[in-house]
């Protein structure tokens, strides 16, 4: 019982309202913090993908016009430097998608947590406390290794640094960083998805063929329903296989051995129609606990 | 009893999600510019569509896959209606016209203390040093130095004030200079979140510095001639750094002391008032990079210099200070 209860809660506690100005609820979702990572990294590794690249062309510009003309190079590559540090995540969060390419591939953005337009002044203040909670702890780290040892109890302190801005996202319910926290931001999971078809459309012809009793179909609420949904979108055949086993020994039917997806199909069809009716009488059952007032 | 309500539903609605869908991945792609007139004033509409189709489907639909599909396509329509789309140029007119002198007008009692701090720590340095110059090399690092300490003699004081090391590498020197300070200001402005005591600690040690260098040169009866060499661009970037500290003492400020604000809301105005602050630094110190890299290198009169300085530091002043009408919108 407490397990699809707490996996519920943990659902809910990732959802922020966000009330449109029509009224509507966007409920939007938290992005977790693996996403966050990822994203980092991924834009990490273009970071540093593009500073090789910058390089690798100064060097190249210097080989054919000289090295006593070279100076004009080493400016731009400077000041590219410079906007690749600083700039890159503060131009990219100001576009219209208000996403790095790290935060795209892993389906975020970044978003005011008023709900308001996310402008500039937000975008610079959580992106500029990057500089300490990464590049300081980094170029400290460097320093250190440069130095040779260094003394241990400042790599202590550098490392208790780190952690603490590193693990500050993960001590808040909001997942936000030190710069989200100044900015007034936090960062969403929104993928761009498809609209995949219904599975009620799928293989509808071969879902006709197992009728069940009310008693049958009343074991189960939303929840249930919603999960079975994720099971036969996933087509994974030992999953399948197991939630038909457990199916059939809870509602007690038989028949339909080594037809599990037709199975599962047919129940799923079953119960969402039934639950739909039973909606547009204001009934809602939320899961299998739940008895209905 | 397959062909339920909610299916009707889905099928009779979802050309115009999909074309909400086409329309919303255009402009994003590319920008509002690249859109038909047609589909641009069909948006707002089939973003309220898209929006009670969700609070429909919400209610009568137990389909997952739809209910977050909308919830994904309403919200990128929302951020999308909702995001004001003025051209980046406007936005640029509209910081240096007024956004950024107001941030700065907000920062007034901080840059105060900013002032204040970095003149305590350029008289401690300079009467630290003054009366005994082993203290020198405690504020002023040998590879910063370059020779210029208290074993150098006169003379190679003054060339130093004044040796002008050829066109060659002005320009990198001034880039150098440049990206150089706005880190040391970006890292002043991100401290102040540790309740502002490193942006402290940062402000008295460049103070300290300017009054160690000093008092090595007056020493020596140069005073005035390092007045010359050091205001010509200091008077830019020693602002430009002093409001970097005042930027990081707003936020260090909010987060002790919130007021009547709950301490995150405190937090998130003065961040977003000092990144503005901020963004407008940055500017400032390319100038101060050129005064520096450049300017002072080829302009060699102790006068001008001193000129230059005082008429950038005047024009500063005016331009953040002087009373302006507030946003009009």
């Amino acid at each position: 019982m407490s397990d699809a209860i707490a996996l519920r809660r943990i659902e809910e506690a990732k959802r922020r309202t966000l009330i449109t100005p029509e009224g509507v609820d966007l409920s939007l979702k938290l992005a977790d913090v693996g996403q966050r990572i990822g994203a980092f990294l991924v834009d990490g590794l273009i970071m540093i993908g593009i500073l090789i690249g910058l390089s690798l062309l100064a060097i190249a510009a210097i080989a054919t016009i000289g090295l006593e003309r070279g100076e004009i190079v080493a400016v731009i590559w400077l000041l590219g430097f410079f906007m690749l540090r600083n700039g890159y995540f503060i131009l990219m969060e100001m576009g219209p998608r208000a996403a790095t390419f790290g935060k795209r591939a892993s389906g975020l953005r970044v978003v005011a947590r008023s709900g308001e337009r996310l402008t500039a002044d937000r975008v610079i203040a959580r992106n500029l406390m990057r500089e300490i909670e990464f590049y300081l702890p980094v170029s400290f780290l460097f320093y250190n290794a440069a130095e040779g040892a260094g003394s241990a109890l400042m790599s202590l302190a550098g490392l208790a640094w780190t952690g603490l801005f590193l693990f500050f996202p993960m001590f808040n319910k909001d997942k936000m960083r030190v710069g989200d926290l100044l900015a007034g931001t936090w960062v969403i999971s929104a993928p761009r998805k498809k609209l995949d078809v219904d599975l009620l459309d799928t293989e509808a012809p071969a879902v006709l063929r197992f009728t069940f009793t009310e008693a049958q179909l009343d074991v189960y609420g939303v929840f249930e329903l919603q999960t079975l949904e994720r099971v036969l979108r996933d087509a994974q055949p030992e999953a399948i296989a197991t939630v038909a086993f457990t199916i059939r020994n809870k509602i007690g039917f038989a028949g339909g051995e080594g037809e599990d997806r037709e199975f599962l199909l047919c129940y799923y069809d079953a119960i969402r129609a039934r639950m739909e009716r039973g909606l547009l009488f204001g009934k809602r059952r939320a899961d299998k606990f739940d008895k209905g007032s | 009893m397959a062909a339920n309500d909610s299916r009707r539903f889905r099928a009779a609605r979802q050309e115009e999600w999909r074309r909400l869908e086409a329309i919303l991945t255009t402009a994003e792609k590319r920008s509002v510019r690249a859109l038909e007139d047609e589909d641009l004033l069909a948006l707002p509409i089939l973003y309220r569509g898209a929006l009670s189709s969700l609070s429909v489907a919400r209610e009568t639909s137990l389909d997952l896959e739809l209910i977050t599909y909308l919830e994904g396509l309403c919200a990128r329509a929302y951020f999308f209606v909702y995001g004001v789309r003025t051209s980046a140029g406007s936005r640029l007119a509209s910081f240096f016209a007024r956004d950024w002198p107001l941030a700065i007008q907000g920062l007034w009692r901080e840059t105060l203390v900013s002032l204040l701090i970095t003149l305590i720590g350029a008289f401690a340095g300079y009467f630290l040093v003054i009366n005994d110059p082993e203290w020198y090399a405690s504020f002023v690092s040998p590879d910063l130095a370059g020779g210029r300490d208290f074993s150098a003699s006169a003379d190679f004081l003054r060339n130093q004030l004044y040796d002008n090391p050829g066109a060659d590498g002005l320009s990198f020197f001034a880039t150098f200079l440049f990206t150089h300070n706005s880190q040391i200001a970006i890292m002043c402005f991100a401290l102040g979140f540790a309740f502002g005591v490193p942006t402290l600690m940062l402000l008295i040690q460049n103070g300290a510095m300017l009054g160690a260098i000093l008092a090595l040169y007056i020493s020596r009866g140069l005073g005035m001639e390092m007045g010359g060499w050091l205001i010509i661009h200091g008077s830019t970037e020693m602002f430009a750094i002093i409001l970097a500290g005042a930027a990081g003492f707003k936020i260090g400020w909010a987060v002790i002391f919130p007021g009547e604000e709950t301490r995150l809301d405190a937090a998130t105005r003065a961040g977003r008032t000092s990144a503005l602050a901020m963004a407008g630094v940055v500017a400032m110190l390319a100038c101060a990079g050129l005064l520096e890299g450049v300017g002072r290198q080829i302009i060699v009169s102790d006068l001008v210099r001193y000129a230059i300085g005082l008429t950038m530091l005047a024009l500063w002043i005016a331009y953040f200070y002087l009373p302006r009408r507030a946003a009009d919108v």
